[in-house]
């Protein structure tokens, strides 16, 4: 006689890409590496964040990035001229970054550096609000970035980006006094899903707040380096 | 875009458990539960399924999905409430920012229903 029969499962259908991305966060850890997830929609200003970001510290951490994009090189190319390594990952069709492509990542820095001497890891995820915000990848903190030409509305509109956001990098404000755009409202809005994040208004161009966005990324850093074990 | 790997995920999550099985039996249906708090569409996530699922072993098995809306707790009221997904989610009483999510993010496999020659689990006819 047939029987219908039920199997519980209970199983998260991201448990792979968990797993996967658990595993890539225990190598960072390994290396006493901090890394950043880099998310944005496209023209946020992600990669022109990366370049000031690389020029005010490579002097004074160790950096690398890992570049997310669905089909060119053009965004590792311009990072490559900072003279750090950058690991390039065509997504091809996909949308966002996985941990199972990051990890491929991982591999070729390894390759190519000292990962033990790292000190930070910046993944530039693919310009999308949606589906990167659903996918980690090992990072140890999520930085999603808003220009203010996107308008207020958009942490209503993509709420599982900002609410799990840990630094939201407000960019572009020198173009505010074109726009009729309320930096105010972008914070109100941004509060009512996520009330922990640090929230740091900046101008890539004329270089307003970012200061402040080298300190948190600095004390982000200092706060996973691993102490030095003296030889003597 | 990425129901498609959604959708991956569940085929594979579903293919270890079928070859797990001894008896390799009929699956009839897969139940999903989708919060309405994620990136996924169920709409979307049909097509998917039925797209990929095509000349495999979960072709013509029907996929349920249940989405659970997104509710809220907020710790100042000590009351729970569901947010206006895209208008507002801090608390309609006291403003308070939306802090903890109680439903809304599941996205699981719940269950896995299939027909058996075994009579160890008592369950309707097919």
């Amino acid at each position: 006689m047939h029987q219908t029969v039920d199997a519980a499962l209970g199983i998260n259908l991201l448990h792979a890409n968990q797993e996967g991305a658990d595993h890539n966060r225990a190598h960072f850890d390994a290396w006493g590496v901090t890394c950043f997830n880099v998310m944005s929609s496209p023209g946020a200003g992600k990669t022109v964040l990366l370049e000031r970001t690389l020029t005010a510290l490579k002097d004074e951490l160790n950096l690398a990035v890992i570049e997310g994009d669905m089909t060119t090189e053009l965004d590792a190319d311009r990072l490559r001229k900072q003279g750090i390594p950058v690991i390039a990952i065509n997504t091809g069709r996909s949308c966002h970054l996985d941990a199972q492509m990051v990890a491929g990542g991982i591999h070729q820095l390894e390759q190519c550096t000292d990962s033990q001497s790292l000190d930070l890891v910046l993944v530039e995820n693919v310009g999308n609000l949606v589906c990167p915000a659903e996918f980690e990848v090992g990072e140890h903190a999520k930085i999603a970035l808003l220009s203010v030409t996107e308008g207020e509305d958009k942490p209503l509109k993509y709420p599982v980006m900002f609410q799990s956001a840990d630094c939201l990098l407000v960019t572009k404000i020198d173009l505010i006094p074109y726009l009729e755009i309320n930096l105010e409202q972008i914070h109100y809005n941004v509060r009512q899903l996520n009330p922990q994040a640090t929230i740091i208004p900046v101008s890539a161009r004329s270089g307003a707040g970012l200061a402040q966005w080298f300190d948190w990324v600095r004390q982000q850093v200092a706060q996973r380096q691993r102490p030095v074990v003296s030889s003597h | 875009m990425h129901e498609t790997d959604m959708t991956k995920a569940l085929i594979r999550t579903v293919a270890d458990w079928y070859d797990a099985q001894l008896d390799k039996p009929q699956i009839s249906k897969i139940h999903l539960v989708v919060g309405q708090f994620t990136c996924v569409e169920p709409v979307s996530l049909q097509f998917a399924y039925e797209v990929q699922t095509r000349d495999t072993f979960l072709a013509g098995v029907e996929l349920v999905i249940r989405e659970t809306p997104l509710i809220a707790f907020c710790h100042a009221c000590q009351q729970e409430y569901a947010p206006a997904i895209g208008l507002r989610y801090a608390c309609p009483d006291c403003g308070s920012p939306m802090a903890e999510i109680r439903s809304g993010r599941e996205l699981k496999i719940d269950h896995i229903e299939y027909c058996s020659d075994s009579a160890q689990a008592y369950a309707p006819n097919c």
